[in-house]
């Protein structure tokens, strides 16, 4: 009776040993990526997705985008606008106030896959759709902010902005749409999420201009794109890329190693301390390059907590930490400890802000002076009795953040500070109790910004999410600081680039001194290339290796 | 019996539009809407824009007034469009639906062709040492995390001999019916050594219950071979409990398989359900839910037919079920 399992097994083996390996059907002209997540659309403008943005990177260009040294560069313009070229021009507006005209002029050998040369017909048709509220677009404001368009010829246009901002000459989310292709389909507005050709169409050549085009595509599964022969810049060395979609990290990490991939996006791929193990497993074999970039872990405070609002109570809480030791311990030292918000990177950057080593010495001190002077089995209490007990939020499964979340309660034990550890599913997290302020002490999550990124919506008075407003805003700790608020709105329009410099050290100064927020680390992404992949360059912002895939290449 | 089928499928319709509500009032009460996680994605996201987004999105109404606009439209025929994959819902289901029925199918069978002989031959020599070896193959068949197996088939199977497929469903460019099929091997082992155990255990325990029935002494006491005893007397009633416990995890089959799905990066129903939910699709996951509900309800009917063929005493004329 054994016999059907025994010829089941036998069968199972018997096919398993006569397959041809998977792993072999990569040749050196084709690159197999392995990534984390799939595209929910492939609409350059409708959601925004990481996912999304890395695959769309090698099929299209933005107008400007910044570089990997973090300058903000001409991609598919022909010149950067500035207020010195003479390409941006301040202008009065009917109600008073000052906007500014801005001139780009498409490159002239810019092509659709399909032939059809990209003109101002596509940047009419791609404002229509931004300014639309029903068209679905995501980030709206960019295109709330242009008043309107004039077209000068088929490939010159001049943008008029209702303000005039430090970052005006910055349209890295005019992300084109044919106009060929796509406004049959924006008859109906409302329906246009559901009809675009990037869905119901993907794999069509009139829908890319970059190095490479989609050119096949399976739901949850993979995309493939091959070289596009209409592309006017350098000739990119793969034929053929790959982007897989495995889900599972584990699984990931097996598939590098079974060959079935070629490398893991960094962008997408594994997350630090599983990079640092698997470096330490199969280096040898793997380049592995770490990039700390502006993904900012730190600790928001909720003021409205009457102990947390005491500054003196914050201070404590930051000289308590060791955070080089968290980063060299944890992290092998990847994870550069942050100051404030802003990267060392950041050309607003200043490292003339208060740091905080660990101190316990002074942590004492100020806990002291705060009022928390009796220790009673280890934990402060004040003169009422009360314990200093203070709640720690995040990600219930981010394995690295549960980690660093073990060390702090550990230091902060140090000084006599109770720590309750409380966490919850992404979901439920970012979804009610951080959006919603619902968290009692301290909850910590990441922010991902762009280099020289107004923080406007978290450190603003009027960004505090409440019922009252339907919790907008980003304000998460509920901070008031009229200077800050001063600040924040003179960066923005601040376009002498000293001067803002100026502010921006102030912002620092006043950030760094205060705490709102307590700064923890920058966050690194693990770049696992096959030694025989070169070229990429990792930017440590958010805009991915893939914009730059015609330098990539095979170098045995 | 054609009257019990109409009056089963009724029954169904009315737990499927029940069922609808639950799912619906479930996936909307979760906290948190795509609107917040795309905020958290994207610096450039206003909170202006998110006002805008949710008004889009009809996220901005009460969770009744969409469950019954959403209604309207199915029973009108339009079961309408994936939020995430900005495609009618039936189409983004179809691919899913085809790599899990391959899926499921292949594993579903082979487990039976697995789980019956080796359960019937652990009944007839209870406590030898086969029946011992059986038992401890499908106790660490339900004891193995699905995660582990999958991960340890990738490891042995593609990373160290480098035979098998690690992930996906084929080969990247198409991939003809072999291809297929190798990509299905991981997977499937994966999926039959869990279910393959449970099954074995109903069957060995189901055999050994009928085989101490009066019946079945009757039949030996006639002089019936032991061929026919097995076959024809107990197998037959044995199989009653087994098709219940197989009905009723026949929609678990097309919807539960997420680890194993996952692991393999095989884009099944499972997957596809479960990342709809996470992304507040609520149309898909609605759509994808009550496929398997109705999975479920189907296998039941087919289960309470199967009995009566099983059991010529079961009937479902007019007055109940008698024996």
């Amino acid at each position: 009776m054994l016999r059907p399992l025994a010829l089941a097994l036998c069968l199972l083996v018997s096919l398993a040993l006569a397959a041809p390996p998977a792993a072999r059907a990569a040749v050196k002209d084709e690159l197999i990526i392995g990534m984390t997540q799939f595209p929910s659309t492939f609409h350059p403008n409708i959601d925004s997705m990481l996912a999304k943005t890395y695959v769309l990177s090698m099929a299209r260009r933005p107008f400007t985008i910044h570089d990997k040294d973090w300058k903000l560069v001409c991609m598919l313009c022909t010149k950067l606008p500035t207020i010195e070229n003479g390409l941006a021009v301040p202008e009065d507006l009917p109600d008073g106030k000052k906007g500014i005209a801005v001139t780009y002029t498409i490159r002239p050998d810019a092509v659709w896959g399909d032939g059809t040369p990209v003109s101002t017909k596509d940047v009419l048709f791609t404002y229509e759709v931004g300014r639309h509220p029903q068209s679905g677009v995501a980030a709206g404001e960019l295109y709330r902010r242009i008043l309107k368009i004039d077209v000068k010829d088929a490939k010159t246009f001049t943008l008029h902005f209702d303000r005039i901002t430090y970052n005006y000459n910055d349209i890295n989310g005019f992300d084109l749409i044919p106009a060929h292709l796509d406004r049959p389909k924006f008859t109906e507005p409302a329906e246009y999420k559901n009809r675009t050709v990037f869905d119901t169409d993907t794999t069509n050549p009139g829908l890319y201009f970059g190095p490479y085009r989609i050119t096949e595509k399976v739901t949850g599964s993979y995309v493939v794109l091959e070289r596009n022969p209409t592309w006017w810049g350098k000739k990119p060395y793969f034929r053929r890329i790959v982007i897989k979609v495995i889900g599972n990290t584990a699984a990931l990490e097996a598939n590098l190693l079974s060959g079935s991939i070629d490398y893991i996006a960094g962008e997408l791929g594994l997350s630090l301390d599983q990079a640092i193990a698997f470096e330490k497993r199969h280096g040898k074999k793997y380049n592995i390059r770490y990039k700390p970039g502006l993904i900012y872990e730190h600790l928001d405070v909720n003021l409205d907590n009457p102990v947390l609002k005491d500054r003196r109570v914050r201070r404590a809480l930051i000289y308590a930490l060791d955070r080089e030791a968290i980063s060299q311990q944890l992290f092998d030292g990847r994870q550069p400890v942050a100051a404030t918000f802003v990267h060392p990177l950041d050309w607003i950057y200043t490292p003339d802000t208060p740091r905080y080593r660990r101190d316990l010495k002074k942590a004492r001190a100020l806990l002291d002076a705060a009022g928390w002077t009796v220790k009673r089995k280890g934990v402060r209490t004040n003169d009422a009795g009360k314990r200093l007990a203070i709640e720690l939020m995040t990600t219930a499964g981010n394995r690295s953040r549960e980690l660093v979340q073990q060390v702090l309660q550990s230091q902060w034990r140090d000084i006599g500070v109770a720590t309750r550890i409380r966490n919850e599913p992404a979901r439920v997290y970012f979804g009610e109790t951080v959006t919603k302020r619902k968290f009692t002490g301290l909850a910590m999550f990441a922010w991902l910004s762009a280099p020289e990124n107004v923080p406007r919506s978290i450190l603003h008075s009027k960004e505090i999410p409440t019922a009252a407003n339907n919790y907008s805003g980003q304000n998460y700790m509920g901070y008031v600081n009229p200077e800050v608020d001063e600040l924040l709105e003179a960066i923005e329009v601040e376009l002498d680039r000293d001067k803002r410099r100026v502010l921006w050290h102030r912002l620092q100064r006043i950030y760094a001194s205060e705490l709102p927020v307590i700064p923890l680390f920058f966050r690194a992404d693990a770049y696992i290339m096959p030694k025989w992949l070169k070229g990429i360059e990792p930017t440590g912002h958010q805009y991915p290796t893939s914009t730059w895939v015609e330098n990539w290449r095979a170098e045995r | 019996m054609s009257r019990f089928v109409l009056v089963r499928l009724m029954e169904s319709m009315i737990v499927l539009l029940i069922m609808s509500f639950v799912i619906y009032a479930l996936v909307g009460l979760m906290p948190g809407d795509p609107i917040d996680l795309m905020i958290n994605s994207d610096p450039k996201l206003t909170p202006a824009d998110a006002a805008r987004l949710r008004e889009f999105y009809g996220i901005d109404k009460p969770l009744t007034e969409r469950y019954l606009a959403w209604l309207i439209a199915v029973l009108g025929g339009d079961f309408g469009n994936s939020r995430l994959h900005a495609r009618p819902v039936l189409d983004v289901m179809g691919p899913f639906l085809v790599n899990s029925v391959n899926l499921m199918v292949l594993s579903f069978v082979l487990s039976l062709a697995i789980a019956l002989p080796a359960g019937i031959y652990a009944a007839l020599n209870p406590h030898s040492r086969t029946d011992h070896a059986i038992n401890l193959l499908c106790f660490a068949g339900i004891s193995i995390p699905v995660f582990w197996l999958a991960l340890m088939l990738i490891i042995t199977f593609s990373v160290i001999l480098g035979v098998l497929p690690a992930s996906g469903v084929a080969t990247v460019g198409g991939g003809g019916f072999l291809d297929r099929a190798m990509h299905l091997i991981l997977p499937t082992v994966t999926l039959t050594v869990f279910s393959v155990g449970h099954y074995t255990r109903f069957v060995r325990a189901s055999m050994m219950e009928t085989l101490r029935q009066d019946f079945i002494r009757t039949a030996r006491a006639k002089g019936a071979g032991r061929t026919r005893v097995v076959l024809r007397h107990a197998l037959r009633n044995a199989l009653i409990p087994v098709v219940t416990i197989i009905a009723l995890s026949f929609g678990t089959l097309f919807s539960g398989a997420l680890i194993t799905e996952t692991m393999f990066a095989y884009p099944g129903m499972g997957k596809m359900i479960y990342d709809s939910i996470m992304g507040s699709d609520y149309n898909l996951a609605l759509i994808g839910l009550l496929f398997a509900t109705l999975l479920t309800l189907l296998a039941n009917i087919g289960a309470d037919i199967a009995y009566a063929w099983l059991d010529p005493r079961i009937s479902y004329k007019q007055g109940g079920a008698s024996s």
